[in-house]
């Protein structure tokens, strides 16, 4: 009966043993080409010309993305990986300047220059609207009109050009 | 009658003045902002078009952390400036780069040749994945110390081509020569050996 029982533990303790080894092979998936290409995108070979980790044929790219597919498979987010690359390699590997110091112009001036250019360009659009309604007005008037305009009295005229006068020095 | 006309005529001339003033100060702030831009710019373009170190300009200083088991008099980071006094081969290369295996043994064995006259070989591993430059310097047996250049920092300043490139420094910390492509045994014992009797 011992025997017998000490057999039944060694075969446990031999399952169990396999069972061990079996939940880390489960529990690490490979990591895919999409997933190594997903955060390759957005890193810049260094040695040639706009171009992305994630199609450049050269060595130094493949080496990077096989360094990029370690990383995941040691549980390292996207962001995590972009900033070890660029402490390594410096911030001309990414396709964005990080969000810091001086480059955050590179993200503020492009949506300054679109709103104040929508501004300026809502403002000469309301410009022209309404000089082509004095425009239309007065053409309204000169053909509603059966009378000559009479023309203004002398003290009249003068004080309109003594205002005018004034307001164009205001100015 | 004629004072209805008048007033109204001045509200509009006073409108048309507020108008024209906005419109000037907006006019102002837009070429302020372009100008801005322009300067900028031009700022960055002076910064990035400083020449090239040359062969008699002095030597960029710099800082680097070396690899486990390639530093330096034991230590585990150095500057340029606590070499001087001292001849300094700065040699560019990566473990993917072709050319830097034709140089590799060359520079190994010159750097046991001259190690004790006061020669220092400084190998600088650019944009190479760590694992990578380690298993490169193990391939070649190189004994000379080695160091990432994190965030490429010693390549800009230096400003090299590509890799293999080799700068030659002077006791003086002056640079004496520069070799773009492979290093030759010829012009590499020359030049170490002039630099040492200087």
């Amino acid at each position: 009966m011992n025997q017998r029982n000490e057999k039944l533990t060694i075969v446990l303790l031999l399952l169990l043993a396999l069972l061990c080894l079996a939940i880390p092979a489960v529990a690490q998936e490979p990591v895919t080409d999409d997933e190594v290409n997903e955060v390759a995108r957005d890193l810049y070979c260094p040695t040639c010309e706009n171009r992305s980790v994630d199609v450049c044929p050269t060595d130094v790219c493949a080496d990077w993305r096989e360094d990029i597919r370690q990383q995941l498979a040691a549980g390292r987010s996207e962001s995590e990986i972009h900033a070890y690359f660029a402490e390594r390699y410096g911030n001309s590997v990414l396709a964005a300047p990080p969000r810091e110091g001086i480059n955050w112009l590179a993200w503020i001036v492009p949506i300054v220059v679109v709103v104040v250019g929508a501004l300026l360009f809502g403002r000469y659009l309301k410009g022209l609207r309404a000089e082509e309604a004095t425009e239309d007005d007065d053409t309204i008037d000169v053909a509603q009109s059966t009378a000559p305009v009479p023309p203004p009295a002398a003290d009249e005229d003068d004080y309109i050009s003594r205002v005018e006068k004034e307001v164009r020095e205001g100015e | 009658m004629s004072k209805p006309v008048t007033v109204a005529k001045v509200e509009e001339g006073s409108a048309n003045g507020e108008q024209g003033s906005r419109w000037r100060w907006s006019t102002v702030l837009v070429w302020a902002g372009a100008l801005a831009v322009l300067a900028l710019l031009g700022w960055g373009l002076g910064n990035t078009d400083t020449p090239r170190p040359q062969a008699g300009a002095p030597a960029p200083a710099f800082e680097m952390e070396f690899f486990d088991g390639y530093e330096w008099q034991s230590a585990e980071s150095a500057s340029l400036e606590e070499m001087e006094g001292q001849v300094v081969v700065l040699n560019f290369w990566a473990s993917w780069c072709v050319e830097c295996r034709i140089e590799a043994d060359l520079l190994e064995s010159a750097w046991r040749e001259y190690r004790d006259d006061g020669v220092i070989f400084l190998g600088v591993a650019y944009l190479d994945v760590e694992q990578k430059s380690l298993d490169y310097l193990e391939e070649f047996n190189v004994t000379y110390p080695n160091a990432p250049d994190l965030g490429s920092v010693v390549a800009n300043r230096y400003q090299i081509t590509g890799v293999p490139e080799t700068f030659f420094i002077g006791k003086d910390g002056q640079i004496a020569d520069v070799v773009i492509g492979p290093v030759d045994s010829t012009r590499l014992h020359t030049q170490i050996s002039r630099l040492l009797t200087e």
